[in-house]
């Protein structure tokens, strides 16, 4: 009976280690997306100049994360670096270095389109009023791209945050392994336990990324313009 | 004209983007006071001449003098130089994060590091004068691009220039909106300020100029007072070009 497979949340300790377990989903995500914010800001901008060697390698380097699947990295990572280098990464480390690797390609993307997409009228118009560069990137130039990145880079961040899932398969124990652990474990005390586990961590999910969404709405509408 | 004190010098301007030349031996000398209206055919070269005279584009050879000193220098410290000269646009660029008040705000604060309250007071009034001082908060979006035109001048005006360049900034406007910002550019032309405006409305040039500056493929072709230019220009090009704004009779 279903109304009964909610008894398995609050067995024990089960809830506050799915809890648990969502930590190490959060504390992995925003390292990751902190790295991604640093590291994209000057793949974007190294990405604007005109020079055809950088073009090149940082478009390959975007293509080619776009195109592997994120699973494929994570165990490319996981068990190849172990294999080519007999490097033991743990699957947290893992994690981090491939939703880097990730994270960093679509924010310097989405820097990228950032700063190209300032006309080129608004650096002359500041430099006409007699600015130094320093100040038109500064009052001009930076504050119109920031009002673009921010919105695209807040839903980059629930995408990251969700994405994060995948790092069950390479054994890294955050909110879904918690989840199965708990089912595995009251599989026959509590048979339709996976139900209610799946909606409970589909419901923290959502509460984490939910703020975003609406923040990221809330700000592009602000400052459309 | 009178002989007041050359403001601007230009001497044997030469510029090039690399494959064919766009301006060629281009000397011209504006007055203070003067107000030179620039004219001729699309892609003669008017935006890259005044783009030249502040630096926004470099030029190959020839010298540009400002006050009696030579801008065109290594040592040119062009963020000084454009502060004397000011210059709007045929887009309407005014910074889209910013109010009309912030708009006008951010050069002299920021670059000529006045007081704010000072500067603000200032703003207030050339927005009154240009009639849009209930619009001082509005974004830019929020404008007519007639308003946005007059923004801009106020934007440049605010840095008390020796000289104001204006380029096409009524091209790109709905006929409706024309009147309001060329009524703007003539009080200046009243109040003694030195312009170089490129425009293709004949009606105004021959209005506010002391002096037509025609230019035809990269250099001056005749210069003169509107009403000689007009009525009887000395050269053939010239005279063919103002054909081009006049239709005959069809019947
Ligand atoms: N950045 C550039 N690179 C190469 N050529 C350019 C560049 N900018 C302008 N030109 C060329 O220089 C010539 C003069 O251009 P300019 O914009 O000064 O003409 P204009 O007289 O202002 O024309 P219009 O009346 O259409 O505004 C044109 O032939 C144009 O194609
Ligand atoms: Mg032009």
């Amino acid at each position: 009976m279903q109304d009964l497979g909610i008894r398995v949340l609050f067995m024990g300790n089960n809830f506050m280690r799915l809890l648990g377990g969502l930590w190490v989903t959060i504390q992995l995500s925003l390292i990751s997306i902190l790295l991604s914010v640093i590291f994209g800001i000057l793949l974007g901008i190294v990405m604007t100049l005109k020079n055809p060697v950088t073009k090149c390698i940082t478009r390959i380097y975007l293509e080619f994360i776009r195109i592997m699947p994120q699973l494929v990295l994570l165990f490319l990572v996981y068990f190849g670096a172990t294999k080519a280098f007999g490097i033991n990464l743990s699957g947290e480390t893992s994690a981090v270095i491939v939703f880097t690797l990730w994270g960093t390609a679509e924010m310097g993307d989405l820097v990228r389109g950032a700063l190209i997409s300032i006309p080129k009228h608004q650096y002359e118009s500041g430099a006409a009023l007699g600015m130094e560069n320093a100040q038109i990137y500064r009052y001009i130039i930076i504050p119109q791209t920031l009002r673009r990145l921010i919105p695209l880079s807040i839903n980059l961040a629930t995408r990251m945050i969700k994405t994060t899932s995948l790092i069950v398969m390479i054994g890294v124990v955050e909110v879904l392994k918690v989840g199965q652990q708990i089912i595995e474990a009251n599989r026959y005390t509590v048979p339709d336990s996976a139900l209610w586990i799946y909606v409970t961590i589909f419901f923290l999910y959502f509460l984490v990324c939910w703020p975003f969404s609406v923040l990221a709405g809330k700000l592009e509408k602000k400052w459309k313009n | 004209m009178k002989e007041t004190e050359k403001l601007l010098e230009i001497r044997h301007l030469h510029k090039d983007y690399g494959e064919g030349t766009i301006l060629e031996d281009v000397s011209l000398d504006i007055h203070k006071g003067e107000v030179v209206v620039l004219i001729g055919p699309s892609g003669c070269g008017k935006s890259t001449f005044l783009r030249c005279i502040n630096g926004l584009e470099p030029i190959q050879s020839g010298e540009i003098f400002l006050d009696g000193e030579n801008i065109i220098a290594n040592k040119t410290k062009w963020s000084e130089v454009r502060q004397k000269i000011g210059m709007v646009f045929q887009s309407y660029d005014l910074f889209p994060h910013m109010t009309v008040l912030d708009n006008i705000l951010l050069g002299p604060t920021k670059v000529q590091r006045r007081d704010k309250k000072e500067a603000t007071a200032e703003a207030e009034k050339l927005l009154e004068r240009v009639g849009l001082l209930d619009r001082k908060d509005a974004y830019p979006r929020q404008l007519s691009g007639g308003q946005k035109q007059r923004v801009a001048i106020v934007r440049a005006l605010i840095m008390k220039p020796e000289i104001m360049l204006f380029d096409e900034v009524t091209a790109a406007l709905d006929p409706e909106m024309v009147r309001e910002v060329l009524d703007v550019m003539l009080e200046l032309a009243k109040s003694g300020s030195t312009m170089m405006i490129v425009t293709h409305e004949m009606q105004f040039a021959r209005a506010v100029a002391d002096k037509i500056v025609f230019l035809d493929g990269g250099e001056i072709v005749e210069t003169g007072a509107p009403e000689d230019f007009f009525n009887s220009p000395k050269t053939e090009r010239a005279s063919r070009f103002l054909h081009t704004f006049t239709f005959d009779q069809v019947k």
